[in-house]
């Protein structure tokens, strides 16, 4: 026991000297903040995946630096994502911080990042404020508003003729977008709401009663991660299949779907949903990332994984405008602003909030030819759409 | 407001209220006899969970799967408490909860390397995963009768075993004079392991029936085991019956509160605020209760007798 440790202890401290005579190598430091504890690690850790696999792909290096990335782990807990932000920013110094999978998370941490004057992107989160009267010169995402998902779920409604629908989402700031999109383009009647607990309700036995006995024809619902299986599972216990078609926003994903059809839930089959991006789309960069992504780990890559490497993407564009000096912001924000990375979803632009304007797709869930399950495209619902918020935002 | 839906969500409210007793009765047990105060209670539900999840996947039926899954939980319980639990006992408080909590952190991180971060579906079997027609109007899933059916024969059969056999007999005096029990010659040790073991199997069980609804997933326990400890102060620490009535209470509280608040809200206030702030309000009513609780009878509502 002593001599291993005292091997450790060594080894460390040729580590600890060796670092610090080859400090000469010039390094880029991206602080990544995502879930790898709790049931949120089932989104987190195919993230992890998609940045590892994006630095893989780049050989270690952007323009001539050498890339570190540094993982943070949120616990899905607001004040602890702020927590390891703090301690990217202050103790490892990074040059970016990237990540962030929930609303509340981001809004905690974002401050600590934009007021030590780094760059801040958003792998997932799109909550309004960070959009709207929050929007910041060096806050990027590269996924979507939380709105515009469900705002392209209302368009699929209007125009399957649904005329009157229940809604149920969890009672955060995410929850509350969704369901707010929701109301911007469904035409229809809402016949009942549920903002239930986040994250702890699983169960939602009295939701579900109270969906069925509002008699609306089909039910829209936001349950990301766990709760989504749960969602899912519950929904065809209570029989609501056939009775009231069910619309999902971000809950029947790549992260549920080898789930759903190892216990053979083939009632999500067929079940459509919105999305800016799908495993099935056809250009160079998604299909190398889709490839390498399943072979790696033999499932399809989720939408979160495909917003990860394209992150790791964007901040390559702006290390490699950035001359050799990580210092000079100009260039690098110019680089990502012109968002002329190859991206997974195709071209896309910026907006005035730094928000992409991008297309969203109607997906549905199908068998792929070897009988595993995932989505395709089936029709375009919005081309180039911005975020309802882009307005306030008062970045030119 | 409409008395078929009052009824299912009654029904709901018995049902949740079933499985919070059977993580509840484990706690109270171990709280009350072994004065042990066990974060890692809600552990021993999540084990439950992804045992049976797994096996369920190796038997091919999730009944079958639930009746093995039994004596492993029992078993984990066993070796927990004899390897790790028994050094604390005589810990404070606080001590016992730095450990039990290290605990937590291990297990989640144990389950995470078997089982994998995204959780396990359970599958139902197909009679199972249909609806039953109690009377006209009343379309309730027949798995959630099965919860309940469980819930009340356990809730009869610990009855039972506390009231009328020995091993019960040394459980209630247990709770009442620890000391008096092992001073007459009893094997402290053993009834606590016993004790111990019967409180994860209980809290085990509640995990695999609540699997095939929520899906067996990592940090469930933390889900349910701060709803277990205000049930068990609401019913007096230590008291089956306590545990038995104030989890039904809450139960009961918490999904009529999510069913019907917001549109109680909706006649003394605007829709918006209503639908924002019921959530909010149904979520701190247990709570509510408990404080009520411990100002006016502050060892519970049926504190069991000569402590």
């Amino acid at each position: 026991m002593n001599k291993t440790f005292s091997a450790a202890l060594a080894a460390t401290l040729i580590a600890g000297l060796s670092g610090t005579a080859f400090a000469q190598t010039k390094e880029v430091k991206i602080g990544y903040v995502t879930t790898l504890t709790t049931g949120g690690a089932a989104i987190g850790k195919p993230m992890e995946t998609a940045v590892n696999l994006a630095v893989e792909h780049m050989g270690g290096k952007m323009g001539d630096f050498d890339i570190k990335v540094i993982f943070g782990d949120d616990g899905f807990k607001p004040e602890t994502g702020k927590q390891v932000t703090d301690k990217l920013v202050k103790q490892d110094n990074v040059d970016f911080v990237a990540g962030y999978i929930w609303s509340n998370v981001l809004l905690a941490s974002r401050k600590s990042v934009l007021d030590a004057g780094k760059f801040l992107i958003s792998s997932n989160a799109g909550p309004s404020p960070v959009a709207g009267k929050l929007c910041n010169e060096n806050f990027f995402s590269t996924s979507w508003q939380n709105d515009q998902n469900p705002m392209a779920m209302g368009e699929v409604l209007n125009q399957r003729g649904v005329k009157s629908l229940y809604v149920m989402s969890p009672n955060y700031a995410a929850g509350k977008n969704m369901v707010t999109g929701l109301e911007r383009t469904f035409k229809g009647e809402i016949l009942g709401k549920d903002f239930t607990k986040w994250p702890g309700q699983l169960d939602f036995s009295a939701e579900l009663a109270k969906a069925k006995a509002s008699g609306a024809e089909a039910i829209f619902v936001f349950y990301p991660g766990k709760a989504g299986g749960a969602f899912v599972q519950q929904y065809q216990q209570a029989g609501l299949k056939g009775v009231m078609d069910l619309y999902t926003v971000f809950t029947i994903d790549a992260v549920s779907l080898p789930r759903f059809q190892k216990a053979n839930f083939e009632g999500v089959l067929g079940s459509f949903q919105t999305m800016f991006w799908s495993p099935d789309m056809d250009n160079e960069q998604n299909k190398r990332f889709v490839a390498s992504y399943k072979e790696k780990t033999g499932q399809y890559p989720p939408h979160y994984a495909a917003q990860a490497y394209d992150t790791m993407y964007l901040i390559k564009s702006a290390v490699e405008a950035s001359g050799g000096d990580l210092k000079n912001m100009d260039a690098m924000r110019a680089a990502m602003k012109s968002a002329s990375f190859p991206s997974v979803r195709g071209e896309f632009t910026y907006g005035n909030n730094n928000m992409p304007i991008q297309n969203f797709y109607l997906r549905e869930v199908v068998k792929d030819d070897d009988g595993d399950w995932t989505t395709k495209i089936v029709s375009t619902v919005f081309e180039k759409h911005q975020d309802p918020y882009a307005a306030e935002c008062p970045l030119k | 407001m409409d008395t078929t839906l009052l009824f299912i969500q009654t029904l709901n409210g018995i049902q949740l209220g079933l499985l919070l007793f059977l993580v509840a009765s484990g706690l109270t047990l171990v709280f009350g006899i072994l004065d042990f105060v066990n974060l890692a209670h809600g552990s021993l539900y999540m084990i439950g969970a992804f045992v049976a999840a797994s096996l369920t996947f190796v038997t091919g039926n999730f009944l079958i799967a639930m009746i093995l899954a039994l004596p492993v939980t029992a078993a984990v319980g066993y070796v927990i408490e004899r390897t790790i639990i028994r050094s604390l006992y005589e810990r404070d408080h606080l001590d016992q909860v730095l450990g039990t909590f290290g605990l937590i952190l291990v297990i989640d991180t144990l389950a995470h390397l078997i089982w994998g971060p995204e959780g396990i579906a359970v599958p139902l079997p197909d009679w199972l995963n249909g609806q039953v027609e109690l009377f006209t109007g009343v379309v309730v899933p027949t798995y959630r009768l099965l919860i309940i059916a469980t819930g009340l024969a356990v809730a009869a059969g610990l009855f039972w075993l506390v009231n009328y056999t020995r091993l019960g007999m040394l459980i209630r005096a247990g709770a009442s004079n620890r000391t008096m029990v092992s001073a007459l010659g009893i094997d402290i040790q053993m009834l606590f392991a016993l004790v111990f073991a019967l409180g994860a199997v209980l809290a085990g069980l509640a995990g695999m029936l609540v699997a095939p609804i929520t899906e067996a997933a990592i940090g469930m326990g933390g889900d349910i085991i701060i709803t277990a400890f205000v049930v068990i102060i609401i019913g007096g620490i230590g008291s089956m019956k306590g545990a038995f009535i104030a989890a039904l209470i809450v139960g009961l509280i918490d999904t009529l509160g999510r069913s019907f608040l917001d549109d109680l809200f909706k006649l003394v206030m605007s829709t918006e605020a209503a639908e924002s702030s019921a959530p909010a309000v149904s979520a701190m009513l247990v709570y509510i209760l408990m404080a009520l609780v411990l100002a006016f009878k502050p060892s519970g509502l049926f504190p069991p007798k000569v402590r």
